[in-house]
């Protein structure tokens, strides 16, 4: 059955969703990470969403879910790439994705991961999921 | 109130929910509905198609376009002859997310259309039916 | 009453349409709301003749007549598509609108010429009235809602084309919205902002609404869905210039702004946005520079580990 491939870079896994997904590969998607992460220890996790011309609420759920896991799992995520149609809808449909950190790209989002756990400045806020 | 274009797709499988995706977003390019607008319907008739799917126990979707006057429109119909929807007014508030999953799906098809119905009777399925202008 | 009355009506139209048709189309080539320079004869011709054809198939089901009902619906569509383009071409509704009154006259000599009695005629002269009055005026609406199309378009072109957002920096976008936003205006400049993000790769975007008089739960809301938007897609928005009314009227609306960071100046926003690129901006530590030079305006912003 097709799978989503999960590449390793370093201590990070990076995911590329290139297909409009149905429920099923999505879920796939999610226990394949989590097995992953646990498999590999991995600290970071990079989900790139810009071939995604739609996101739901149950990818959006799924985004949400990968996070939490990966949390618990000592990991962190980020989703990059969300184009702005994407965006404008999901915020439309009700889903703002706390907890899910965002990034504009993947190399933004290898700056995130790699950047070290306290990043708050001295500004009141900074880019937070 | 002309109808341009018919099409129904079934809605028993995962797999006919990317087909039915796939169809709206051809149909709302086709009508010229701008990056944003044919994201909605699509987004829109995903969560619907869901809905029948998996709490309907599965139906069709009808896909029409249609002119009414000097403007055109994707009208789409999700049917099913499932359980139902006992509360309706429950099942429209934000949030609410029932054992199958109902969650933002009704709310958010409408937020994300201009037209927007709904006709349930339980045990006797659901009908949704939503419209896009361009 | 009404059935008995078309019965004539469509008798005249199947037998004499040739005629009727010629002498309609004269009568319009002599008229000013033709607008020749617009159309040409053959279109107009066609037009007329096309008209004619289902106007006649309508009133030879000799039902009761009503123009707005399911029988009349072709005869509406093909008077809704003439509208449209003849809006585009540039006539005017009254010139549309005269296009199907002016079939009255070729319509009425005929009645006169074949009615057996008086009632017949006022019946039939009554039908064809109502009818075309009612044709004729629907082209006027169609007009109307194809005249707005056009001009919403307009405006939303004119919006897009005039889209304040301005590069700050590197990376760092600011949008000054002035005047008074309503929704249309709001959702379309938000969305050529986050495109905007993307085609910069910004991943700071600084909202200023000093310009902007009055803030309504509409806007406000319009203002936090771009800022969670631009937050999907990993850029972040600061909010500058809000007024001490704009921050009452916040307050009294019930707004939640805990989410977003909020700055009185775009000068204090810039700031931050600096800052949290981890950029700062230094003197040039240059003998007799005395003036402000150019490099100091531009800002040698050096990168701060």
């Amino acid at each position: 059955m097709e799978r989503i491939p999960i590449l390793k870079l370093g201590d990070c896994l990076l995911v590329s969703i290139q297909v409009d997904m149905h429920d099923r590969l999505a879920m796939q998607l999610q226990d394949d990470l989590t097995s992953r992460i646990a498999a590999t220890a991995a600290r970071g996790v990079l989900i790139d969403i810009s071939a995604l011309e739609m996101v739901d609420s149950f990818i959006g759920r799924m985004l949400g879910n990968i996070a939490a896991m990966s949390r618990v799992l000592d990991a962190e995520t980020v989703v990059v790439g969300m184009r702005p149609a994407v965006a404008i809808t999901l915020v439309e449909l009700g889903m703002s994705l706390p907890g899910v950190r965002t990034a504009l790209n993947i190399e933004r989002g290898m700056d995130l991961l790699s950047a070290t756990p306290d990043i708050r400045g001295n500004d009141n806020g900074s880019p937070v999921g | 109130m002309v109808l341009l274009s018919v099409e129904r797709l079934p809605l028993h499988s995962d797999e006919h929910m990317v087909i039915v995706r796939q169809a709206v977003r051809n149909l709302a390019v086709g009508l010229g509905f701008s990056l944003v607008d044919q994201t909605k319907v699509v987004t829109a008739a995903s969560e619907l198609a869901r809905n029948t799917i998996k709490h309907g126990g599965g139906g069709s979707a009808l896909l029409e376009t249609i002119n009414d006057g000097p403007r055109r429109g994707l009208r789409l119909t999700f049917e099913d002859q499932g359980p139902g929807i006992a509360d309706l007014a429950l099942a429209m508030k934000d949030g609410y997310t029932t054992a199958g999953g109902l969650g933002l799906g009704l709310s958010g098809a409408k937020r994300l259309t201009n037209e927007f119905a709904i006709a349930s009777t339980p045990g006797s399925g659901t009908r949704v039916v939503i419209t896009k202008w361009k | 009453m009404a059935k008995t009355g078309t019965t004539l009506l469509s008798e005249i139209l199947r037998r004499d349409q040739q005629s009727i048709l010629s002498e309609w189309s004269r009568h319009q080539l002599g008229s000013i709301s033709t607008r020749r320079e617009l159309m040409s004869e053959a279109e107009l011709s066609q037009q007329s003749r096309e008209f004619l054809s289902v106007f006649t198939t309508a009133i030879g089901t000799n039902e009761r007549i009503d123009a707005n009902g399911p029988i009349w619906a072709p005869v509406r569509e093909y008077l809704a598509r003439i509208s449209d383009s003849r809006a585009r071409l540039g006539f005017s509704p009254i010139e549309t609108a005269t296009f199907v009154f002016s079939l009255k006259e070729p319509l009425f000599e005929r009645l006169r010429a074949s009615a057996r009695d008086p009632q017949t005629l006022a019946d039939e002269t009554w039908n064809a009235t109502l009818v075309l009055d009612a044709l004729g005026l629907y082209t006027t609406e169609v007009h109307q809602k194809s005249r707005d199309a056009v001009i919403l378009r307009q405006q939303q072109e004119m919006l897009e084309l005039s889209t304040p957002v301005v590069t700050l920096w590197e990376g760092i976008l600011a949008l000054p919205l002035i005047g008074t936003l309503d929704s249309a205006r709001t959702q379309v400049v938000m969305e050529s902002l986050l495109q905007r993000i993307v085609d910069t790769g910004s991943s700071i975007a600084i909202l200023d609404i000093t310009g902007v008089p009055t803030v309504d739960t509409l806007v406000a809301q319009h203002l936090l869905k771009t800022v969670a938007a631009a937050r999907l897609m990993g850029a972040d928005c600061i909010i500058s210039g809000i007024r001490p009314q704009i921050a009452q009227t916040i307050v009294h609306l019930g707004v939640d702004l805990n989410a977003v960071t909020t700055k009185a100046t775009l000068a204090d926003a810039f700031g931050v946005a600096l800052r949290r690129l981890a950029l700062t901006v230094t003197k040039a530590a240059s003998a007799g520079a005395a003036a402000p030079s150019s490099a100091n305006a531009k800002g040698p912003a050096s990168a701060n580990e």
